[in-house]
């Protein structure tokens, strides 16, 4: 008890602090406001204005906009890149943290460095890469004509470039978060018996639940809302390989704005539920650490 | 005496590691090779005039120049916002920490066409600049615009948990010192936040010099003016020009990677830095 | 189950950790391995229970080589320094985990499970605490989880890595006493890893006194307290005055003192040092004929079951503590700035070699 106490003063005197360690009204009032200004001018007034013009000609348009084939087609086919670039993430961002977090080994900060590069790269380049390879004049490209196969402005690369662009997210998640749990854990299931999958199963898994979805939940915002490597690769065929970000595109440069900004609107949507889930996990896990503090007696 | 070498007990090490290398090797590094495998294709004379070309020359002072720009402003005011949400109290506080994040969650192509609906001549901000003499959509100050928003969780998120495990106590020392606010804050505070907000620069700057879909909205995409070097490629590439493409892609790849190095060498120091003074 | 251990080496790095290091615990005693922290004890520890291998050297379990053996297979019982409990789970899984995650063909009735656990919850006490998670438990609390966690799978050895080091002074005393107790009634051949010499003392059959990676002394408390092997095992178990001294042909010298020993016959004008304890300083006020050290009292510590004397020799440097009874004290009538007179009753001269020479 004596450490909730504690604890709960501590916090205390982060919020309120002395007047030795504070500013006067005037400035703090004054530095809030240019912080919300500058906040309105880039986020909040954009972020409004997805919502305006999207039910600028009314609510009916704004569900026409959505019903319609072409935008019910890439709603489906970004909901498919998702679904396969999440899942194959996932499983490689457990096995890089695993052995990235639970063992010694050389060039273990090179493997880091070089997990963090898709984030370095451009999302243009991303798509690039691939049209280099699977492209009509690419490596594969002959190989792929002949069996009758289709990567480029087609799904596959579309999945493919959804992948790089998504690719570090959750090993970054889980590498620290593995790194700060140690292996303690690991090693008291090992001395009780339990084979290297029960571990990862019944002790590993549970113990990076929340770093484990809020991973997910950053892939998956980016992998819904990624443009510029898709656009590269997608060729973009109107309701054959259209995602919802390259339809916003092709609505908003035929000039049929209310469209675009309706499919818009429902990606900005997707984005604060992203953002309330996040903070939910943030609050979760804050929540569960400080419940794991040690409480001597 | 081989088996005596094992360090770890801990199973699954050469399935984990094997499978991460191989699909680090499949999805990212054998493509991203394959970058500079099409560029062998030219000599280098070919190579250099076509990554030195006017128009692409102008492209790379646009995309640095506007990063650059866009990732300064997001230092201050980042800061500030970091600033604010860890010291003050004020309503919806919590509402505006959850916000800023949304640059990550949103999707470029959404921000652009919203960013540029706000500061178009017609927009909410644009007509109210127009009549000063200020045009930002379709000018290079609609491309900071963009970067700007692109990169402007990253300052505020690396400098935000600093800012909280900054000690009460070495302020109160400060002014117990005989210290005013401001001397605390330049001589004590800054010093300690510097490694932080460098890495958030750095970041937010290499966030943007990569950036796509957020600026060819609100760009206007001239020539010369205001045409952005990830859409030199893609012009490139719709021109069927894979050699050209390729070779403007390496030039931005090479100091892509010299970004992420620095960052890995800023994060580290930073690090250190925080855990020395513990 | 006896434990012999042969020859093991393990460096980390440049670091040796632990240099050709020789023991045996015979079955059902309680050992500790004692030490500063960086000498190697928990190094040792991990290399029994198989999580960490020896460069060199071999371990034996009942007279059959374990070296190579699986820690799955080597049924010992680990209590990690900070305890290790899986926090996701309750008090009762925590202890029923080792049971369950048996292949099929051994694993326990869900029934059997049920009653093995609560058996081992009442052992520990803690019976109540079943559905608990370990965040909601004291340090000491989630200390005996972890005991009885260890416990479920009816190790043959058992091993604990700092058991009360996290704890605080009270909890860690009674926690000590009732380890004590649990070993007698179990018999459980147990190896603990401690750095505090009080808590070895207490609790431990024999102890190994460690060094740099070296064992200095195993024996029983008594003996590793009496008579302690090298300069390091005195410096580390309790308090203890350092002199001084020569040797010259089996006479030592201390300042104006001059003892005859057992040995060092042959020994021509050597350097040595002498040890003697706080509480085997006589202290006199008068010079009473008898060969003595003149000091002056520098201060007086009176509170306490006895009364500790720092003193100032006329003829060193070197602070001297004694440790006198209140009866004494009383006797004596001290006042700071005292001057008074030393008898060392029972001293102990290391040679430079190392050598032990009781006087």
């Amino acid at each position: 008890m004596s450490t909730t106490v504690s604890q709960l003063a501590h916090y205390n005197a982060k919020v309120a602090r002395s007047r030795a360690t504070s500013e006067p009204a005037w400035v703090r009032w004054s530095l809030i406001i240019i912080a919300l200004l500058f906040l309105s001018l880039f986020l909040f007034i954009p972020l409004a204005a997805v919502f305006t013009e999207a039910l600028r000609k009314g609510f009916e348009t704004y569900i026409a906009a959505l019903v319609e084939p072409d935008a019910l087609s890439a709603i489906k086919l970004t909901l498919i890149a998702a679904a396969i670039s999440l899942p194959l993430n996932l499983v490689f961002g457990v096995a890089a943290a695993w052995a990235i977090a639970k063992f010694e080994f050389k060039g273990k900060s090179i493997l880091i460095t070089l997990i963090d590069l898709p984030f370095a790269v451009s999302p243009v380049i991303a798509g690039l890469i691939y049209v280099l390879i699977f492209g009509l004049q690419g490596w594969f490209g002959e190989w792929l004509i002949d069996h009758d196969l289709k990567v480029i402005f087609a799904i596959p690369g579309i999945v493919l470039a959804t992948i790089f662009v998504t690719f570090p997210f959750i090993a970054r998640e889980l590498i620290p978060l593995m790194q700060a749990q140690g292996k303690e854990e690991e090693e008291a299931g090992l001395v009780l018996g339990a084979s290297g999958w029960q571990i990862l199963w019944h002790i590993t898994l549970p113990n990076i639940k929340w770093g484990l979805l809020y991973g997910v939940i950053l892939t998956n915002a980016r992998a819904m809302g990624e443009f510029g490597a898709v656009s590269v690769v997608s060729g973009h065929i109107r309701g054959m390989t259209n995602t919802m970000p390259l339809h916003v595109e092709i609505l908003y440069n035929e000039y049929n704005y209310a469209a675009a900004f309706a499919v818009a609107s429902l990606l900005a949507f997707l984005a604060l539920v992203t953002l309330a889930l996040k903070s939910y996990i943030e609050w979760q896990s804050a929540h569960s650490v400080i419940a794991a503090k040690p409480v001597d007696e | 005496m081989a088996k005596h070498k094992q360090k770890n007990v801990l199973p699954g090490f050469n399935l984990s590691l094997g499978y991460t290398l191989l699909y680090l090797s499949l999805i990212v590094l054998i493509p991203l090779s394959a970058a500079f495998f099409k560029t062998t294709e030219l000599t280098f004379a070919e190579f250099w005039h076509t990554v030195t070309t006017p128009r692409v020359v102008a492209s790379y002072k646009l995309t640095f120049g506007a990063s650059l720009f866009a990732a300064i402003i997001n230092a201050i005011f980042g800061l500030l916002t970091a600033w604010v949400l860890t010291r003050y109290t004020f309503p919806g506080k919590k509402l505006v920490d959850a916000l800023v994040d949304l640059p990550f969650a949103l999707p470029t192509a959404v921000a652009g066409i919203a960013l540029t609906a706000v500061y178009a001549t017609n927009g909410w901000l644009g007509s109210i600049l127009e009549p000063h003499g200020i045009k930002v959509a379709f000018t290079p100050l609609g491309v900071v615009v963009a970067l700007t928003f692109i990169g402007l969780p990253f300052v505020v998120r690396t400098v935000q948990p600093v800012l909280e495990d900054l000690e009460a106590e070495t302020e109160e020392a400060a002014a117990s010192l005989g210290a005013n606010r401001w001397q605390t804050f330049r001589r004590v505070i800054l010093p300690a936040l510097w490694p932080a907000l460098l890495t958030g620069f750095a970041l937010a700057f290499a966030r943007a010099v990569g950036e796509y879909g957020s600026v060819i909205f609100i760009a206007g995409n001239m020539p010369m003016v205001s045409e952005i070097t990830p859409l030199i490629i893609i012009t490139k590439l719709e021109q069927y020009d894979y050699t050209g493409a390729t070779a403007v892609a390496v030039v931005m790849l090479v100091i892509s990677f010299l970004l992420l190095f620095a960052i890995n060498g800023l994060q580290w120091w930073s690090s250190r830095r925080n855990s020395a003074s513990r | 189950m006896s434990i012999e251990i042969r020859n093991i080496k393990k460096e980390f790095g440049n670091f040796t950790a632990l240099d050709n290091v020789n023991l045996d615990v015979p079955n059902g005693e309680l050992v500790a391995l004692l030490g500063p922290s960086g000498c190697g004890k928990t190094t040792l520890l991990r290399i029994i229970a198989g999580l960490e291998s020896p460069d060199h050297g071999s371990i034996h379990f009942h007279g059959e080589e374990a070296t190579d053996r699986d820690v799955r297979e080597r049924q010992v019982g680990f209590v990690f320094q900070h305890y290790a409990l899986f926090r996701h789970m309750t008090v009762f899984e925590n202890v029923a985990f080792g049971l369950r995650v048996r292949p099929k063909k051994t694993r326990p009735t869900e029934a059997e499970i049920h009653r093995r656990v609560h058996q081992l919850l009442e052992l520990v006490q803690l019976d109540w605490l079943a559905d608990r998670y370990p965040p909601q438990l004291s340090g000491g609390q989630r200390q005996r989880i972890a005991l009885a966690r260890a416990l479920a799978v009816e190790p043959k050895v058992l091993l604990l890595d700092e058991p009360f080091g996290a704890l605080d002074a009270k909890v860690r005393k009674d926690l000590r006493r009732w380890l004590r107790r649990l070993h007698d009634e179990l018999h459980i051949t147990s190896v603990f890893v401690t750095h505090d010499q009080e808590e070895a003392l207490e609790v431990a059959d024999r102890i190994v006194v460690m060094n740099h990676g070296r064992i200095e002394q195993i024996g029983s408390p008594q003996e590793v307290y009496d008579n302690p092997a090298s300069p390091f095992v005195y410096k580390f178990l309790g308090n203890v005055n350092q002199f001084n001294s020569r040797v010259n042909e089996g006479q030592a010298h201390i300042g104006d003192i001059s003892l005859s020993l057992n040995q060092h016959h042959s020994i021509q004008n050597s350097n040595a040092l002498a040890y003697v304890r706080p509480h085997d300083i006589e202290v006199f006020t008068e010079p009473n004929g008898e060969q003595t050290l003149q000091a002056i009292v520098s201060y007086i510590h009176a509170a306490g079951p006895s009364v500790r004397l720092e003193l100032q020799p006329v003829n060193e440097s070197d602070t001297i503590e004694a440790e006198i009874s209140r009866e004494r004290f009383r006797e004596l009538a001290l006042n700071q700035g005292a001057h008074v007179y030393l008898k060392p009753r029972r001293v102990q001269v290391f040679l430079e070699t190392g050598t032990t020479t009781p006087s």
